[in-house]
């Protein structure tokens, strides 16, 4: 251990940005890697070592669609070997039950599948890709038959939040043992399709009121967790639990980031696992350092009594908003931009849902000419 | 599919064990015990790893008491309480099953 700085808890793993479905509000980054500049499987399984020696405990196997990987099996086989707890999250579209057979033999312990809707019409529009709902709910009845624990990731937004109370029941229908409502967040693919997804207050709050009533309703059969969209929201989430305080992201190309939208910010060298050990990037890196803990912080942060809760917030958020990635967080209530925010948000919710921006390889949208919030001086 | 499922109410009789792909287990690089779960890390408090090391399947709620009880010398009325409110919280979060 180096100094106050604890080890990393968790490593996402995207493993490739490859993927069947188009989701307007992926969370990869614009510029997607293509398939020839993926770690091979000789380097994940190194990695996989490095972090597991380095003290994390559980690795979410991601990506885009972590099943496009021929090698996802032999992954979850060595993370086991090396005492990580595996995580797979995925659209579930490439699972069958052989496949599904040779994850739980390597000793795969959970799956997260992500849901785009309750009714196949509106989640097939979302996800870009005909029979795709129909396909998870198949998939989901696979994991459950197979022993795994399911977790169901209903993302949400404007044209689907009316069929939360759907959504819970799917989840409980298909056995899920836990319920990510995951409101979308906007930063990447999301911020350029805003205006087609961002909910009005009136439907998020009812949303908050559906989750608190299945949450008493369900407790102790189907854990909700639940999170407000920080256009909405008073504080600033605790973005990875804190810049390098608990996260690792390995990018499918082996680029180490806190985050997995860190590549969104400017004047940074993210360092590669094709060159540098885990234990360095993590206790010694400028890109793991510069935002890790409190003294980075502006005013009104650095005194704010908060600030060990929610660690200064989203530096992506920051950054695209404001063009600063060293500035306030946006998201808080306390910041000098929130009321641009409030602004910008009013204005989405009430402007036309429009069509979306989908996500494709080689098809980032035209970069903004400049932040989207005029930062006040 | 099996019927509805039921929250797990823990009482005295109550013969818990970790879930499926539940991990209860010692971290030599942090030094102390974890719970790993289902997109869930938990780091249980010295008074927690005492309980959950006594999670077997086989224990009733009750026994884990009194064990308690005689190893810490502790009133046994003075424990019971947050013995059972600790296992149904880690029910209801998943962890345990009956």
């Amino acid at each position: 251990m180096s100094g106050d700085i604890s080890p990393p808890l968790a490593l996402l793993a995207e493993l490739t940005h490859r993927c069947p479905l188009r989701c307007p509000y992926c969370s990869n980054p614009l510029e997607l890697e293509r398939a020839g500049a993926e770690l091979d499987q000789a380097s994940w399984q190194r990695v996989l070592s490095e972090a597991a020696a380095l003290g994390v405990l559980q690795v979410h196997f991601s990506g885009g669609e972590p099943l496009v990987r021929r090698d996802l099996a032999s992954l979850v086989r060595h993370a086991g070997s090396v005492g990580l707890y595996s995580n797979l999250i995925t659209s579930g579209v490439l699972l069958d039950r052989a496949r599904l057979a040779e994850l739980v033999e390597a000793g795969l312990e959970h799956v997260q599948l992500s849901f785009q809707d309750a009714e196949s019409a509106g989640a097939d529009r979302v996800a870009g890709l005909a029979g795709a709902h129909d396909k998870k709910l198949s998939v989901a009845a696979l994991v459950r038959e197979a022993g795994l624990p399911l977790t169901v990731n209903a993302v949400m937004h404007r044209q689907n939040l009316e069929r939360l109370p759907e959504m819970i029941d799917l989840a409980l229908r298909l056995g899920a043992g836990r319920l990510e409502v995951a409101h979308v967040q906007y930063y990447g693919w999301a911020l350029a399709n805003r205006r087609a997804l961002l909910p009005t207050e009136a439907q998020l709050e009812r949303a908050t009121a559906i989750v608190a009533e299945a949450r008493l309703r369900l407790k102790g059969v189907l854990t909700i967790d639940y999170v407000v969209p920080d256009y909405y929201a008073r504080r600033p989430k605790a973005c990875m639990g804190g810049w390098g305080r608990q996260f690792l992201n390995i990018s499918p190309a082996g680029k180490v980031l806190p985050c997995h939208a860190a590549e969104s910010l400017p004047g940074f060298e993210f360092p590669s696992v094709r060159s540098t050990s885990l234990a360095e990037i993590w206790y010694r890196s400028d890109a793991f350092s510069r935002f890790r803990g409190t003294d980075w912080m502006p005013e009104p942060c650095h005194s704010c009594d908060k600030r060990e809760i929610d660690w200064g917030g989203c530096r992506c958020q920051a950054f695209a908003l404001t063009g600063d990635a060293a500035r306030t967080d946006p998201a808080c209530a306390l910041a000098p931009d929130r009321a641009l925010l409030d602004r910008l948000r009013e204005a989405d919710a009430a402007a036309p849902a429009g069509d979306f921006v989908y996500r494709q390889i080689g098809g980032a949208p035209a970069a903004a000419s400049g932040p989207i919030l005029a930062p006040s001086p | 599919m099996n019927g509805a499922p039921q929250r797990l109410l823990v009482t005295g009789s109550s013969r818990l064990r970790f879930a499926p792909h539940v991990k209860f287990r010692h971290d030599e690089t942090r030094g102390r015990w974890v719970v790993l779960a289902p997109e869930r890390l938990l780091l249980p408090d010295d008074q927690a790893v005492e309980i959950l090391k006594l999670v077997d399947g086989a224990l009733s709620v009750d026994a884990v008491i009194d064990d308690l009880a005689r190893r810490f010398e502790a009133p046994r009325e003075l424990i019971a309480g947050d013995v059972v409110a600790m296992l149904q919280d880690l029910a209801d979060k998943g962890v345990l099953a009956p």
